[in-house]
């Protein structure tokens, strides 16, 4: 399980770097929301992996480990997906509006020499 | 008076300026005598409290006022009174008041004068603030302020090059010094173990036998020096003289520059009495002394004389100080006070002549006796004093510092110089106040003035009036006047080494009295045999002013911030976005790496038994989708779309599998709405083709793809082996337990994730909502200022397939097919509406206890809204469904506020919660919890900032063609 979640995350986050360095401004888009996935699930493991056990308490009960798997990093991610969604849109704008001001999508605005 | 009402007037002391600065800048720019009114009514109530306070201060008694500000770290917001404050606070308010009566009558219709008295009266609190300061870090907060206002105030008429130069360059130099002396102050304080003032002044010794005695002292010395322009940081006053004349006499004279001898005396008993003390502090105050004096000798400008002429007598005090003996310090206090009674007086004066004849040349100006006599007595025993000619307040100081200048106090060269440069100094003091007088009193009628002189109104003349009676009154009488005050002063400084001393107007003929005989005599001969030379000169004085500080100073600055500045972002930026990518990963990498190969990072040998195979097969198809999203990016970004949303859904089911399912509904929602977004966006990137001949790519491309996958590689890698190591370890005590055993008890809901997102970190989903709306208005305007490129206006092909269709057949009107595109979708997307609007609300209300929430429902709420457009087109949608989007922002984050703050009402901290069930018919049992709200906020704030992003977007469609339009209907107009 912990080893599959974690290629999975490597191969995300090196796709999404790879995308980075690339000169047009969609590529960096993805790359950035390939990124994104591999950093959420990054902390969400950091919860480390548990089957059947979400944090739901059963009313009146107080919750642990022994039940439940940690609610942190779920809260985290929870936040972090949807600032992730509004970064996204974000550069996508920016990305729109560069492509209307220069003509191109290069990433600076020109096509290199 | 009981000592609590002391302690709150104190308080009031220094707020009230700045309370009267927030009413005064919030006044109509043409209410001038309002605002005049306002500032002349603060002055004096401060200068009503600063008398009423002072039977707390006599003899040697300190008034405080402690507020708690950062406790934990020693920090309070302390104001401390003592006789020497108090001194200074009875000054500045003093003069406040007189200056405001002359600026009401100064100032001009057409200026801001509100403006102007707003920054004045902030000016005035924060040198109250400064001096009645009881902590070391407030004392530099106010210090700072006062660098900054004056900047403001300096660069008050900013339309003028040269008052915004020289605003410049006092708030660079003064600016610089602020910062020298905060760090000498939070040295002091570490090596004093506290911030307090009273205890740092009870440490003398300690600070004065530390190793870090020298560096401290160097850097408060660079702070006082700069505020009180002492050689070699003087330069900056003179420029400081292109402020409004009310402006000089006030800061110029009589607060800001004395900002830095006040905390040269203030840290007297601490600091004096080294060597490093003597002859530092004694160096620039004696080239100060000296060349300022000669500097003043040959300025044409009235106020460029008085301004050398305040540096010089600034020195004069300096150097009183540095003599580490009791005596001088009494001297030095004393002279503070002469000096600000006899200045501030002559600037206003100056300000009437430059005011009345239009100009301050005194190459130009003559023989004013007869228009404005008043103006000219006045003058005339401000500027004697100044000379300190007998029987006025400057000649007192000027004996004192004589009698200690021929006082041996140290066996070097520095000291047998002191009363050589001393008689010096006051000869040439003599000259060029003998030269201010006659040169622009006496002699023949001027011509050729701007305008014709007289008088000015009685008022602008009665602070002056008041000033130089004041002189004349401490300069006649000295005991029964300034002493009293004058001692309490003193004794709160110097307590128990306080000396004997006399204010007697005559002490006999003794050596101090030849010198300032001498200098009188000899000063007369000299102006006498320089007036030919004077009268015509040009500015500055001979040799000297081809080494212009100010010169130097715009040098150096430009050599730093253009010159270097230009070479480093040349030598080491780049404005391309790919290399700074790759140095930031890099360094990422390199950032991670090296602690943990440093710490011997050990990753967990990988274990293949108990993977569970269709977790495997799952994580096969979302590494395939992640890496063809990466390959497919360029070329096909609709298939690399696609890909994307694969691995997202992967990561949704992941959540699913791996007991996440908040993560999991959010996730899916959210991936929605991302691939929605970026279609809408597709449209308007250029077309890219494939070249076909991938042989064709040169070497240098090669070479960089194969780094860039290198680096790639290389961080996948490291993170796959952390985050394989972090998850097969055992997990360590976190505060994660605290939030599942409280989060039924506590927070009054069963969903721990959702608890802790609007109950426990609260504060944090508020700031990340706010962070949501602020994103959702940048794309707003952002797409307002859009427009799409010329090449994609025209309309999709698909489309112009369609209407070619149509307008082949007869039987069709053009558009019908594009309209008829989708038909039977578009209606069971319309039948979803409510449905989908039922599931939000759904996820909404079971958010607190079962997987959900307002995150969830906001996101899905804004789908609905989002599949109409899709399925109607934009026209259709706006044409029946009003939505709001700013205003279901705005409810979101007043709702969230609300509840926030609703907390307040009930005597709890921001976003506290309270929780209870309730029964509801036909739902059923429902949590109540207060933070429902909250959720409410955030669901409404959510839908707001999505729906507001997308509609932006989608909107581009229905503008393009008009812009289209618009553009052939130009380029048509060029050809015709």
């Amino acid at each position: 399980m912990e080893l599959v979640l974690s290629a999975g995350i490597g191969v995300f986050a090196g796709s999404g770097i790879w995308l980075l360095f690339r000169p047009r401004t969609y590529q960096v888009v993805v790359g950035l929301a390939l990124l994104s996935y591999a950093v959420n699930l990054f902390i969400f493991g950091m919860g480390r992996l548990r089957l059947n056990a979400p944090p739901v308490l059963e009313k009146g009960v107080a919750g642990g480990f022994l039940t439940h798997t940690d609610p942190l990093p779920q809260a985290l991610v929870l936040t972090a997906i949807v600032i992730g969604f509004a970064m996204t849109a974000l550069f996508l704008v920016v990305l729109l509006a560069s492509r209307g001001f220069t003509g191109n999508d290069h990433v600076d605005g020109r096509e290199e020499r | 008076m009981t000592i609590e009402i002391a302690q709150t007037l104190l308080l009031l002391l220094v707020l009230t300026p700045f309370v009267g600065s927030l009413i005064a800048i919030s006044l109509p720019s043409d209410r001038s005598t309002l605002a005049a009114w306002l500032s002349g009514t603060i002055a004096f109530l401060c200068l009503a409290i600063t008398t009423s306070l002072y039977v707390f201060v006599i003899e040697g008694r300190v008034l405080r006022t402690d507020i708690a500000w950062i406790p934990q770290f020693g920090l309070n917001f302390t104001l401390r009174m003592d006789g020497f404050s108090w001194l200074f606070s009875a000054l500045i308010s003093a003069i406040a008041l007189l200056v405001v009566v002359y600026a009401r009558y100064y100032m001009s219709a057409e200026d801001p004068v509100p403006r102007f008295f707003s920054m004045f009266l902030a000016f005035m609190g924060a040198m109250l603030g400064l001096v009645l300061s009881g902590n070391l870090i407030l004392l530099s907060i106010f210090w700072e302020l006062t660098s900054i206002i004056s900047f403001l105030l300096i660069g008050y008429w900013y339309h003028n090059a040269n008052a915004r130069d020289g605003a410049r360059m006092a708030l660079t130099v003064t600016g610089t010094g602020g910062l020298c002396l905060f760090v000498g102050l939070l040295l002091v304080g570490h090596v004093v173990g506290s911030y307090d003032l009273d205890v740092v002044l009870a440490s003398g010794d300690t600070i004065r036998d530390h190793p870090l005695y020298v560096p401290i002292l160097l850097l408060v010395l660079v702070g006082a020096l700069t505020k009180s322009a002492q050689f070699p940081f003087h330069f900056w006053l003179p420029q400081a003289m292109a402020a409004p004349t009310p402006v000089s006499a006030f800061l110029h004279s009589a607060t800001l520059v004395k900002a830095g001898v006040f905390l040269l005396t203030r840290f007297w008993p601490v600091m004096a009495g080294t060597d490093a003390w003597f002859w530092l502090v004694g160096l620039a105050g004696l080239s100060t002394l000296l060349l300022s004096a000669y500097f003043a000798i040959f300025q044409q400008d009235l106020k460029g004389l008085l301004a050398y002429s305040t540096i010089s007598h600034l020195g004069l005090i300096t150097v009183l100080l540095s003599l580490g003996s009791p005596l001088a310090a009494v001297a030095a206090i004393f002279h503070t006070v002469n000096h600000a009674t006899f200045k501030a007086s002559l600037f206003m004066a100056a300000g009437i002549i430059d005011h009345e004849t239009g100009t301050r040349d005194m190459r130009r100006l003559s023989g004013l006796f007869r228009y404005m006599p008043i103006t000219a007595t006045l003058a005339m025993v401000a500027s004697a004093s100044m000379a300190g000619v007998p029987l006025l307040n400057g000649f007192l100081s000027k004996e004192m510092f004589f009698a200690e200048a021929i006082e041996t106090h140290r066996v070097n060269l520095l000291d047998t110089l002191t009363p050589y440069v001393a008689t010096l100094a006051s000869l040439f003091a003599v000259t060029y106040s003998l030269r201010f007088i006659y040169t622009v009193f006496f002699g023949p009628k001027p011509h050729d003035l701007p305008s014709e002189p007289h008088e000015p109104p009685p008022w602008m003349i009665a602070p002056i009036g008041f000033l130089v009676l004041a002189c004349l009154v401490i300069g006649i009488v000295p005991s029964l006047t300034i002493g009293p005050l004058l001692h309490t002063a003193v004794v709160s400084v110097l307590r128990d080494a306080t000396p004997v001393y006399s204010l007697a107007v005559w002490h006999g003929w003794n050596l101090p009295f030849f010198m300032s005989l001498f200098a009188l005599v000899a000063g007369i001969l000299l102006y006498v045999v320089m007036r030919p030379y004077l009268a015509t000169s040009v500015e500055g004085p001979p040799y000297f002013r081809r080494l212009q500080g100010q010169r130097i100073f715009e040098r150096i600055l430009v050599t730093i911030s253009w010159k270097w500045a230009r070479m480093v972002e040349m030598k080491a930026g780049t404005r391309r976005l790919q290399p700074q990518m790759r140095i930031l990963i890099f360094a990422a990498i390199v950032a991670t790496a090296t602690p943990l190969l440093g710490g011997r990072f050990q990753p967990t040998d990988f274990a293949f038994r108990g993977i569970d195979p269709v977790f495997a097969i799952l994580w096969l198809i979302g590494m395939a989708c992640a890496v063809g999203a990466a390959y497919q990016a360029k070329f096909h970004r609709l298939a690399a779309l696609v890909l994307l949303g694969g691995a997202g859904l992967v990561t949704c089911i992941t959540f699913v599998w791996l007991s996440a399912p908040d993560l999991a509904v959010t996730q899916l929602l959210v991936e929605i709405v991302t691939t929605v977004l970026i279609l809408l966006g597709l449209r308007w990137l250029p077309k890219r083709f494939e070249k076909g001949d991938a042989a064709a790519m040169s070497v240098g491309v090669r070479m960089r793809r194969l780094r860039d996958l290198v680096v790639a590689v290389t961080a996948g890698v490291g993170l796959m082996l952390i985050s394989y190591t972090v998850m097969t370890r055992p997990m360590p005590e976190t505060i994660s337990s605290y939030f599942l055993e409280r989060a039924y008890s506590e927070g009054g809901g069963t969903n721990v994730v959702n608890v802790i997102l609007v109950d426990f970190r609260g504060f944090d989903t508020f700031g990340e909502i706010a962070v949501l709306a602020i994103v959702a208005l940048t794309v707003f305007s952002l797409l307002l200022r859009f427009r799409p490129a010329a090449e994609s206006l025209e309309r999709p092909e698909q489309q112009r397939v369609q209407n070619a269709f149509d307008a082949r057949h007869p039987e069709r009107e053009t558009g019908e097919s594009v309209a008829e595109y989708l038909h039977i979708p578009s209606v069971i997307m319309r039948w979803l509406f409510p449905v989908i609007g039922m599931f939000a609300a759904f996820l909404f209300f079971r958010g607190h206890d079962l997987p959900g929430g307002g995150f969830a429902a906001g996101i899905a709420l804004s789908i609905g809204f989002i599949l109409q457009y899709m399925s109607s087109g934009t026209r259709w949608v706006e044409e029946r469904l009003r939505i709001h989007p700013l205003r279901w922002i705005s409810v979101g984050l007043l709702v969230s506020t609300a509840t926030g703050l609703g907390s307040w009402m009930f005597g709890y901290p921001f976003l506290t919660t309270h929780s209870r069930y309730a029964d509801l018919p036909l739902i059923g049992e429902m949590p109540l919890a207060s933070a429902i709200l909250f959720d409410l906020g955030v669901f409404s704030l959510v839908t707001g900032a999505t729906v507001l992003i997308l509609i932006a977007l989608a909107h581009q469609s229905v503008r393009s063609p008009r812009a289209h339009m618009r553009s052939v209907k130009l380029s048509g107009k060029e050809k015709s």
